[in-house]
């Protein structure tokens, strides 16, 4: 195409865009307005037993490192500590009410929603305590 | 608070209890080379299974049950759910019908762990061949891999898993010979099962220890590997084939 | 370049643009549904683990590196005849690439993990080693099409054609050994497949790019010399010949084991479905027509049209799905000897009917492909000038 046509496409794709854009950000602009925090603020709950395995401030910012590492171990290698293991995390933390750490108000759910930071771990284990609370038993 | 306060107190008692029986055992497994769960998976290890075709009986899924029902399997039999144990009834020319389970066979040369571009699938250090669902990306390279067609893929989301099994979406599974039970000095749920059922026609051990019953027994009847000319030395054996 | 600019031309891009970019679109949601909701949307089980997309897929990625053929025969092989065709044929290479590619990574179980597939390799697999030799084949040929079209740096382009030849060797018998390497299924695990996969990629390759150039010569009032076209087709016309050899003598082989003769009856005469797409879509339609469509003499002047490189298409398809989920459907004889059955589809054939994001999936690889094509060839120089779409003298 010549330069003319070009410039003349290239405009009209950028009016295009521009348009859309105005447009979504007219449709949301009310809702936005309605509700100042869309995502609620996390809401901890007390977690059963005296404390945590590691400090909060430590979990605050390792837990995930905790995660990554020992899970590694505990598959390629076969160690199961107590301790670092997430079903125990999920046995002391489960809600009261849900008996989960996921879904409204979970303990890991709630923050992990309101950071916007994925949380699949789920997707394969129990969020739940159950046998292993039994398994406690035997 | 008493709520928590009883919990607690529980909790503490029932490590307290845990810790009082598995010390002497601890010492005990020392010796028969068992392990505390903080403790590696050893490599002088090589767990087993051998099934005796003369005494399991056609007709009965005692193990198939009592994997479903360990690992949270939804025990459907559609060809999209996961099957981790199977009975395969086998007719000759005869006609003449018998039965034996089927599960990943622990192959200590594993096509599987070959074929695995993530090294997700691997065999451990005891020889249990396990998928490591934090890396696997669900390609089902090692399900066209296995030559026995061991492996399930997931196909729908999963709900309601066992703590010791973590299962989901969109991964690669198989039989892991309980090896949630095994780090904890357990046997697997298909050999329990089919004891509690009478038939006794699976016997777990380690294979490395000519000690074990399951070795001397090996080393007694002629038991066999199914697709032997493969030559992938698996530790599920058979007798009676 | 264009030698006209005209208002229709632009329209008719921005239409076929449109379409494809919708093909995309669906194929994309699709993957969605499939990502969100697991693979049981799909025809797919626990038996039959790659379906129709990979199908789709493996087509693509095999074609990309045959297409580069092209270029090839220019740069490697010096026939100077080619050397026009050559950046086309580089960026359907590309183009081909990303479609094959998107399929495959969006029909994983995870596709969200591909950042895990990219940094954790176990090297004894095939696909990890694909992981390198894709995205480096992409490379090569980046910096083969900057020699191609960039005039100073003319003298890279023989060797930036012999590395990206070399490249494709390697990638298509990697392509090929996915399956060689595989002892779990009798339709798999044997050598040919290795030249099989070279041979169709050389035919499949050179059947797409007849097409491609076909098109968008005329979408950009470029005309091909019909000498040209000539000696393309008779080359495809070898190329499938070289395909039917290697089909042959891996069903002849196969049928000569007792072992596998019930496979080799079932792929060939009582599987159904596999044997009527193996004689009829492959063999008669994808073969023999264009064969004969080629080859026949004609006592006028002769007519070259597109029949032949589409039926090629059409045959290709039809050997894969037979390859593919034919070899899937067959049962793994665990006991030979013996008849089995159990609860897991042991001993019986495996159904299978591709579903609708299947399809979806698998055709919008195709309007990636097509995307890519279009818009470069629209935006850079890959296609020929008017002079130099004709050859100068003799070749």
């Amino acid at each position: 195409m010549t330069d003319g046509s070009r410039d003349r496409c290239l405009r009209q794709i950028a009016l295009f865009a521009i348009a859309l854009f105005v447009a979504a950000a007219t449709l949301a602009a009310p809702e936005a307005a309605r509700a100042p925090t869309r995502v609620p603020l996390p809401a901890i709950e007390a977690a059963t037993g005296e404390r945590c395995v590691e400090d909060t401030a430590f979990m605050r910012r390792n837990h995930m490192e905790l995660l990554l590492h020992q899970r590694d171990r505990t598959v390629h290698e076969g160690i199961r500590t107590i301790r670092h293991s997430l079903a125990n995390c999920v046995t002391c933390h489960a809600g009261k009410k849900t008996g989960r750490v996921t879904g409204d108000g979970g303990f890991c759910a709630s923050c992990h929603s309101y950071a916007g930071v994925a949380l699949d771990c789920f997707e394969c284990h129990a969020d739940k305590p159950g046998a292993a609370v039994a398994e406690a038993k035997r | 608070m008493s709520v928590h306060h009883g919990r607690r107190k529980f909790l503490w008692e029932a490590a307290a209890l845990a810790g009082v029986v598995l010390a002497p055992g601890i010492t005990l497994y020392d010796l028969a080379q068992g392990r505390a769960p903080e403790a590696a998976a050893p490599g002088t290890v090589r767990w087993g299974l051998l099934v005796d075709m003369n005494r399991c009986a056609t007709g009965c899924d005692a193990c198939v049950t009592a994997c479903d029902k360990e690992n949270g399997l939804s025990g459907g039999k559609a060809v999209t759910d996961a099957q981790w144990i199977r009975k395969i009834d086998r007719r000759d020319a005869r006609g003449l019908v018998r039965s034996l389970p089927m599960m990943c066979q622990h192959c200590a040369e594993p096509p599987c762990v070959d074929v695995c571009p993530t090294g997700a699938s691997f065999k451990r250090a005891d020889g249990i061949v396990l998928v490591d669902k934090h890396t696997c990306i669900g390609c089902r390279y090692c399900v066209m891999a296995c030559p026995y067609g061991a492996r399930s893929f997931v196909h729908e989301p999963v709900t309601n898993q066992k703590p010791d099994v973590p299962r989901g979406k969109g991964c690669v599974e198989s039989c892991t010979l309980c090896v949630h039970r095994i780090d904890r000095d357990r046997i697997p749920a298909c050999v329990e099962a089919c004891a509690t059922e009478g038939h006794n026609a699976l016997l777990f051990g380690d294979l490395n220890d000519p000690r074990s019953e399951i070795s001397q027994r090996i080393a007694a009847v002629t038991a066999t590997q199914v697709r032997a000319d493969l030559n992938l030395d698996t530790a599920v054996r058979y007798q009676g084939l | 370049m264009l030698s006209a600019a005209s208002l229709p031309t632009a329209r008719r891009f921005w239409a076929v643009f449109a379409i494809a970019a919708l093909v995309v679109l669906a194929g994309l949601y699709a993957a969605h549904v499939m990502e969100t909701r697991g693979h049981i949307v799909t025809g797919m089980n626990n038996r039959i683990v790659w379906g129709l997309p990979h199908v789709f897929a493996i087509f693509l990625i095999v074609a990309a590196s045959g297409v580069l053929n092209v270029a090839s025969v220019g740069s490697v092989f010096r026939q100077a005849a080619y050397k026009p065709h050559a950046p086309l044929s580089g960026l359907l290479c590309l183009a081909l690439l990303a479609g094959g590619l998107a399929v495959l990574m969006l029909d994983l179980g995870r596709p969200e993990r591909i950042i895990v597939a990219a940094t954790h390799y176990n090297f004894t697999s095939v696909f990890a080693w694909n992981m390198f030799l894709y995205s480096g084949m992409a490379a090569i040929v980046a910096v083969y099409l900057w020699a191609l079209m960039e005039p100073r740096r003319a003298a890279w382009s023989r060797p930036a054609g012999i590395a990206a030849f070399a490249w494709r060797i390697i990638l298509t018998s990697g392509t090929g050994s996915i399956f060689a390497f595989l002892v779990a299924r009798q339709a798999f695990g044997t050598a040919v497949l290795i030249p099989l996969f070279l041979a169709m990629s050389l035919g499949w390759g050179l059947a797409v790019f007849l097409v491609a150039q076909s098109a968008l010569y005329r979408w950009n009032g470029l005309t091909l010399p019909v000498e040209i076209r000539r000696r393309m087709q008779n080359l495809l016309a070898l190329f499938v010949v070289a395909v039917l050899f290697f089909v042959l003598i891996y069903h002849v082989t196969n049928g000569y084991f007792a072992k596998q003769s019930a496979f080799e009856r079932f792929i060939l005469r009582d599987g159904g479905i596999y044997p009527q797409l193996f004689w009829w879509g492959y063999v008669v339609a994808g073969s023999l027509v264009p064969l004969f469509l080629i080859w026949r003499p004609t006592s006028a002047a002769p007519r070259v049209g597109l029949a032949a490189p589409w039926l090629v298409i059409g045959g290709a398809f039809a050997l894969l799905y037979v390859f593919i989920i034919g070899g899937q459907a067959y049962p793994q004889d665990l006991f030979p000897g013996f008849a089995i059955s159990s609860s897991f589809a042991d001993g019986v054939v495996q159904a299978y009917a591709p579903s609708a994001p299947e399809w979806a999936l698998g055709v919008s690889g195709v309007g990636i492909a097509f995307l890519i094509a279009l818009v470069g060839a629209r935006v850079l120089d890959f296609l020929p000038d008017e002079e130099s779409a004709a050859p100068q003298g003799a070749d």
